[in-house]
């Protein structure tokens, strides 16, 4: 069914917004696709038809986008969505027997929520956290230096309600839908909350400081010009 | 023990607020804008191509020169396009620069769109890092606000909007023209150069698309004189630039030395492999440049130095594996998430990637053969220069140098008829590292 009038007229704000940060309208698609997740949890059909009818594309030219890129899912996952590094290092230094022991515990295979609509996993590329490897991400949020004990840990904290925080990402662990709106580029007030940078962040910092090594840049200030 | 780091985009990332309009400008940030606004826009590309900063984003293209390109009075708009899609594997620089420091990115935008007379900037974000999403809008918020962004900034009658564009899970679109047409609302798929995007970039009109760590390194050129930059790294690779440790060493992290660097040097201070076992090969720049081994431990980590070694020095993401690791599946590995993320466009890497896939798994499982090496590097001949973009060159990197350098690793696999190796002793939950 497609989306009712009062559904549009919901959507009508953020919709605008989006399409006037850009010069060309169709720049808004990603955007769009991120707002219609949001709001239905997936991409759906008549996320579809409601983005081409925003751009004024056809439904075939949306889905052809759609299909391309892996964070749009074209059914229901769960509330936390869990993807665990299995890229080459990560899984050398342990995603592969996290991602096999969390399929294992909670009998799912990708993209499948489990029973309570909870949780759901997969198996992600490169997240570029490799110094806190292994690294799992529940909805693009880093969780750093896992084994297959503290995944399982926090994977049944998701499902009873308690929620740990990442380790660098915001204070309060937010759900899948809300995910989606800040990536539809409404971010929510966390951004200041949060671990700024963790130990690997920091480590050259920390050696150059304890050897006295900074930047020779005094002398030379502004000398080119 | 000499000088090794220079911590200069890295200084105060040890603050609590460093990502903060406060925290920055306590730090000496947002002094370089009123130093560009008050040059003429040529003279800061002159200072840019002058430190002789090299773009940080992998294949080394002088920076100062891509703003060089843009074509002026042609009365057309032109964009600014940050990369900020940070997916090559073992790259892991940008996301914590983003998180710390996002204003350096942003002082370095309004300066780079100001050179290149753009009116119009995006920050090309992978939508898969909530929090660095978060900071960013954060940090664009707090620049509208202070008059660093928006109408006449500074009062200099220079104008600029900047947008922070989150992508959708696409490493495709780290190659620049595939970003532009993903930024169009389109497939992450790349278009055929020339032209190239300074005469047809977004919306065919002239762009510079330029790496988060190429821009953010701008405020410090313009601040500190370009001839302080130049005076770090090497002579055809100068300044400083992050690299990041990852895999089997003791202090895995970030480190922000000169370009020349050796990963000698950088694995002395960091604590060396981890306890009680030795390197067996690494990655200078990510997955996509040809893997070294413990040869390569004095080989300058700059352009010139990684080059003439047979690799790259791409993106400085320095991955360790150490003995416990099976080169067949770090390989196999590799080849399956280039599979995954080539793009369908070209026929050399969509197939390529498949079927090099197929054999390696038969391989490293010991159902291969010695002649399956052959096939591999067949194939690999097949995608090299064959490709529509640089993805397929990348792509066969991991294949071609593993053959070269552990083709008796490969022929094990054979002759046992099965992969030598225990996955367990490699992961950081085994004994060995849990006793370190």
């Amino acid at each position: 069914m497609a989306y009712s009038e009062q559904d549009k007229a919901e959507l009508a704000g953020q919709a605008g917004q989006i399409i006037a940060r850009y010069p060309v309208s169709r720049s808004a698609l990603l955007p769009l696709l991120h707002l219609v997740q949001s709001r239905e949890g997936y991409v759906s059909n008549d996320g579809i038809a409601y983005c081409a009818e925003q751009l004024g594309l056809t439904e075939a030219d949306v889905t052809a986008v759609v299909s391309f890129y892996t964070m749009y899912k074209r059914s229901p996952v769960g509330e936390y969505h869990v993807g665990v590094c299995t890229n080459t290092l990560c899984a050398i230094m342990g995603g592969d027997a996290i991602y096999a022991g969390l399929r294992d515990h909670l009998g799912v295979d990708a993209d499948e929520p489990t029973a309570d609509g909870k949780v759901s996993i997969e198996r992600i590329e490169c997240n570029a956290g490799c110094d806190y490897a292994p690294v799992v991400m529940v909805n693009w949020e880093f969780y750093d230096n896992m084994t297959p004990d503290s995944t399982r840990e926090l994977v049944d904290g998701l499902r009873s309600g308690d929620c740990r925080a990442p380790s660098r990402g915001a204070e309060r662990l937010v759900n899948w839908r809300e995910a989606a709106m800040i990536l539809a580029g409404f971010p929510d007030d966390q951004a200041a909350t949060g671990n700024t940078a963790g130990g690997p962040t920091l480590a050259g910092l920390r050696i150059a400081k304890e050897n006295g090594w900074q930047p020779d840049n005094g002398s030379n200030d502004g000398a080119q010009h | 023990m000499s000088t090794v780091l220079t911590p200069e985009l890295t200084a105060h990332w040890d603050e609590a607020d460093s990502f903060t309009l406060a925290g920055y400008r306590r730090a000496g940030g947002y002094q370089a804008l009123p130093r560009a606004l008050a040059m003429q826009p040529d003279a800061v590309i002159a200072a840019v191509k002058e430190s002789g900063l090299r773009g940080r984003g992998g294949a080394g293209f002088p920076t100062g020169m891509k703003w060089g390109f843009i074509p002026q009075g042609d009365n057309k708009p032109h964009y600014l396009v940050i990369n900020a899609d940070e997916s090559e594997p073992g790259t892991c620089k940008d996301i914590p620069t983003m998180l710390a420091n996002p204003h350096a990115l942003v002082e370095g935008a309004v300066i780079a769109a100001y050179a290149i007379r753009a009116n119009k900037a995006f920050i090309y974000v992978r939508g898969e890092v909530l929090h660095v999403i978060r900071r960013l809008h954060h940090a664009v918020a707090e620049a509208y606000d202070a008059g660093y962004l928006g109408p006449d900034i500074l009062g200099s009658g220079f104008d600029l909007d900047l947008v922070v564009h989150a992508g959708a899970g696409a490493y495709e679109c780290g190659e620049e023209t595939a970003l532009l047409d993903s930024l169009e609302g389109k497939r992450g798929q790349p278009r055929l150069k020339p032209p190239f995007p300074a005469i047809e970039g977004l919306y065919a009109c002239p762009t510079v698309v330029n790496n988060v760590e190429s821009i953010a390194s701008v405020p410090a050129i313009i601040k500190n004189g370009a001839a302080a930059f130049a005076a770090l790294g090497t002579e055809r690779s100068k300044g400083f630039g992050i690299f990041s440790l990852s895999g089997h060493v003791t202090t895995p992290g970030q480190y922000e030395a000169p370009l020349g660097v050796t990963l000698r040097e950088l694995l002395s201070i960091a604590g060396g492999v981890r306890r009680g076992h030795m390197l067996k090969f690494w990655t200078p720049g990510g997955s996509s440049t040809p893997i070294l081994t413990h040869e390569h431990l004095d080989t300058p980590l700059d352009f010139e130095g990684i080059g003439a070694a047979g690799s790259m020095l791409g993106t400085r993401a320095l991955q360790i594996f150490d003995e416990t690791t099976c080169v067949v599946r770090a390989v196999l590995r590799w080849m399956q998430f280039y599979k995954h993320e080539s793009c369908g466009k070209c026929t050399p890497c969509r197939e390529g990637t498949y079927w090099t896939v197929q054999v390696l798994d038969s391989l490293e499982n010991g159902q291969g053969s010695a002649a399956d090496l052959d096939k591999l590097l067949d194939i690999c001949d097949n995608i090299l220069g064959r490709s529509f973009c640089p993805f397929g060159d990348g792509a066969i990197s991991p294949i071609v140098s593993s053959i070269k350098y552990f083709r008796d690793e490969y022929i094990e696999h054979v002759k046992r008829g099965a992969c030598p190796f225990d996955p367990a002793a490699a992961t950081t939950f085994s004994e060995s590292w849990r006793s370190r």
